[in-house]
């Protein structure tokens, strides 16, 4: 049998994560291809619906990108992002999703590197956790 | 009515097209719903490749493009332009990212092809959805703020002020000059530092268009680019420097003595005092925090002989308020304090310095005129030892930056105090010597070569008094030999830190800081002297350590950016603002604190809360915070998310 491969929606904001995942191509470093960029101006644009939705449209993991604290370009976008993805998590089980599947991480755009390493990790790890197995009446 | 969509896939070469199979992907997207067209040519972005994209709208009565290329902080104007040529909207024109975020990154090309389908259908699922736009236009105050008074700030508003624009340059300090007016001669050239500093501090307080108020500072700051209002506390100096005529009779009389700033410490100043005699505006200034007390009962002498009664106890503070178009931050550096180095001996050993100190000393208008003694009893000293990055370069223990210009002030030193003393010894310990720039290498082979200062490449470990003697231990590295040192004097190239208030002031002008406190610029390479926030521009060591050179060409730089800025008579935005649905919003305000920018206002007579759109800058944090999805951010609506996030979930 195949590999499983997670499927991953990313989140990234046009200022840090993305710009960084843009110096990682620029210095054509590798990593897995299961994840897709969805680049929003700040990370705090990313409603915990987004999230939700994704997991109900079959995404085996979450992440989002965001500029490190204080560096925020909307001076403090990514602390409401932070605050609203520690909630979250604490729903998330009620949900029947793991909170692993979520995952928030700094990545400036000087951080091509840590991009790499931050979604090679989660990929792994979501390939260890298998696919998410939502309650049927939860899927549509 | 239903949108005809035009995808335009680019090779970039073999960029793309070597991971990605572009032909593939151009296929498959013409079948996609809503795509009327779509090819892939080998650059895009070629002027036959632009002509391409804009005949295919003609042709095919497209109403929106997809072009699927490098990252949009390229070309994304690019294309957005040549949408525009056609008569489209350019907001009607979105970049799918399949270099940078896909080729690039990925080897395999089954792998990569089907990542690129899925990132460009993600943005056709946008740009289906995407509003026409119109760039929010700003009106511009043509007139500008320069906050900080050294070298930059003069420089700044000295250029602002030429260009024909009103400056009001603000200077917390009773006079302008910074720390260049402290300094003995400058490298390379050896100029007298105040020679070519006090004409252009003169130039400042007779020009027209300047307004000067120094002794003051900015207390609040609101609005934005283009249309800042700012509030400036002016402290009392309780002199009227329009009556007062410099006659010098009330430093006589004052009973105290606090230490010199200007000096560094070296001399003392009286309470009420002239920074220096060159000290534009030139007036005296009574230190509030060291005088008895403004009653007569308490001191009152200075007034009492006062021949032109300048003196005024009951000056006030005063708030005074400007409304400014852009602003520069020039607010400089400090030198990182000796006490933070134990080891180095300060406030034990009088005769250990900073390199400030050893300027003044230095210095023909300095304490001793020029003549190079110890503080403890006035000899001259005929060993002196320098100690290049202290704080510098020590990340464990201090600051992990190099200050930049102390190779250089360091040879200067060690230079200036051999034509001093001309039988003394110089002695220099450095990590690397760092002599980047214009004649700088030639100056440090100068020193070495001509004035026999002798370089010691190691770090010492300890400076102690020994008999009337500052012993020094270190090591030489390049031998491997311990050293030991019997000095006169020490003198301690400290670590360049940004201003003391420098962190306040960036708190009110929402200027984010580097890690080490600096002002952090918009790029690192392609914006240097601009801010995140627009119409902030920053100049000189406030941003980063530099030397004169720099800080007058960042200087500068951030007026003729300026200036720019004010050739028009209104700005542009970006409309990818927040927008309301005022038939579902419920005037609930929960958007109103989460707004960083405060441009959600509550409107009473609708009972909405609405968007003020110069003010939004478009991060869509109060979008989120919408509990009934009135709130939309233009072109990044709920609507546009949720579609990406089905077509890239959608099994293959």
């Amino acid at each position: 049998m195949d590999k499983f491969e997670p499927k991953i929606v990313s989140f990234a904001c046009n200022w840090c994560t993305s710009a960084g995942a843009d110096l990682a191509g620029t210095s054509r470093m590798e990593y897995l291809p299961n994840s897709i960029i969805i680049r929003v101006m700040c990370s705090s644009r990313v409603d915990p619906q987004h999230i939700l939705w994704a997991f109900k449209k079959g995404a085996d993991g979450v992440f989002i990108g965001g500029c490190h604290p204080g560096d925020c370009h909307y001076i403090d976008g990514n602390y409401k992002t932070l605050r609203r993805a520690k909630l979250l998590k604490k729903l998330l089980k009620d949900f029947g999703i793991e909170p692993e599947r979520l995952c928030l991480e700094w990545v400036s755009a000087a951080e091509g590197k840590k991009f790499v390493s931050v979604i090679n990790h989660f990929t792994e790890e979501m390939r260890t956790l298998g696919p998410l197995k939502l309650p049927e009446e939860k899927r549509i | 009515m239903k949108k005809r969509t035009g995808v335009f896939v680019c090779h970039c070469g073999i960029n793309i097209a070597g991971t990605v199979d572009v032909k593939n992907v151009a296929k498959e997207l013409s079948k996609h719903q809503g795509v009327a067209h779509a090819e892939d040519y080998v650059y895009m972005c070629s002027d036959p490749g632009q002509k391409l994209i804009e005949n295919a709208i003609k042709e095919h009565k497209l109403d929106s493009v997809v072009v699927a290329c490098c990252s949009p902080s390229l070309h994304e104007s690019t294309f957005r332009n040549v949408t525009q040529s056609t008569g489209l909207n350019p907001y009607q024109c979105e970049i799918a990212n399949i270099r940078e975020q896909c080729s690039w990154v990925h080897k395999d090309t089954e792998k990569a092809t089907n990542k690129a389908k899925k990132i460009v259908k993600s943005i056709v699922e946008k740009v289906l959805r995407n509003e026409s736009l119109e760039p929010i236009s700003v009106p511009v105050t043509k007139r500008a703020m320069v906050i900080g008074g050294g070298i930059s700030g003069i420089q700044s508003a000295l250029d602002i002020a030429n260009g024909g624009h009103e400056v009001i340059l603000v200077e917390r300090s009773p006079s302008i000059g910074g720390h260049m007016i402290q300094l003995s001669e400058t490298f390379p050239t050896l100029d007298c530092s105040q020679c070519i500093m006090t004409p252009k501090m003169v130039e400042v307080s007779k020009h027209p268009k300047i307004k000067l108020m120094t002794y003051s500072e900015i207390q609040e700051i609101s609005g934005y680019v283009g249309n800042f209002k700012v509030k400036i506390l002016k402290k009392p100096t309780y002199v009227d420097p329009d009556v007062c005529t410099l006659c010098d009779e009330c430093t006589k009389v004052c009973p105290v003595v606090v230490p010199n700033e200007f000096d560094e410490g070296l001399t003392g100043r009286k309470a009420i005092y002239i920074p220096f005699p060159q000290a534009i505006p030139a007036s005296f200034t009574l230190d509030i925090d060291s005088c008895p007390g403004l009653v007569p009962i308490a001191c009152g002498k200075c007034a009492d002989v006062c021949e032109p009664n300048a003196i005024d106890f009951d000056m006030k503070p005063e708030i005074v308020e400007e409304e400014v178009g852009a602003i520069v931050v020039a607010t400089g550096y400090d030198l990182y304090g000796m006490d933070k180095i134990a080891e180095y001996g300060y406030g034990k050993i009088p005769d250990v310095l900073n390199g400030l100190q050893f300027e003044r000393l230095l210095s023909a208008s300095g304490p001793t005129s020029g003549k190079v003694i110890r503080p403890s009893d006035h000899k001259a000293p005929k060993e002196v030892v320098f100690i290049q990055c202290c704080g510098s370069r020590d990340p464990e223990l201090h600051k992990p930056y190099c200050s930049k210009i102390c190779c250089m002030y360091t040879a200067k030193h060690a230079m200036l105090y051999k034509e001093h003393v001309p039988d003394g010894q110089a002695y220099v310990f450095y990590i690397d010597i760092r002599s980047g720039g214009k004649n700088y290498e030639e100056f440090v082979q100068r020193a070495v070569e001509e004035e026999e200062v002798m370089y010691l490449r190691g770090k010492v470990s300890k400076v102690f008094q020994n008999n009337g003697k500052v012993t020094v231990w270190g090591v030489d590295t390049l031998t491997g030999k311990e050293i030991e040192i019997n000095a006169d004097m020490v003198v301690l190239a400290m670590a360049m830190v940004p201003s003391n208030q420098s962190n306040e002031l960036a708190k009110k002008l929402k200027i984010a800081l580097d890690k080490d406190g600096f002002l952090a610029e918009a790029h690192p390479k392609l914006r240097p002297v601009e801010s995140v926030t627009g119409g902030l521009f920053l100049a000189g060591a406030g941003q980063a350590p530099k030397d004169i050179p720099e800080a007058v060409a960042q200087a500068s730089g951030a007026a003729s950016k300026v200036q720019a800025m004010f050739s028009s008579d209104e700005l542009h935005q970006e409309p990818i603002v927040a927008a309301v649905d005022e038939e579902m919003c419920s005037g609930c305000k929960l958007c109103i604190p989460i707004c960083p920018y405060e441009a959600r206002v509550f409107d009473k007579e609708k009972g909405i809360v609405s968007v003020n759109e110069v003010l939004c800058e478009g991060c869509g944090s109060c979008i989120v915070a919408c509990p009934s999805g009135a709130a939309q951010q233009k072109n990044f609506t709920d609507d546009q998310i949720y579609s990406m996030v089905d077509i890239i979930l959608k099994g293959d």
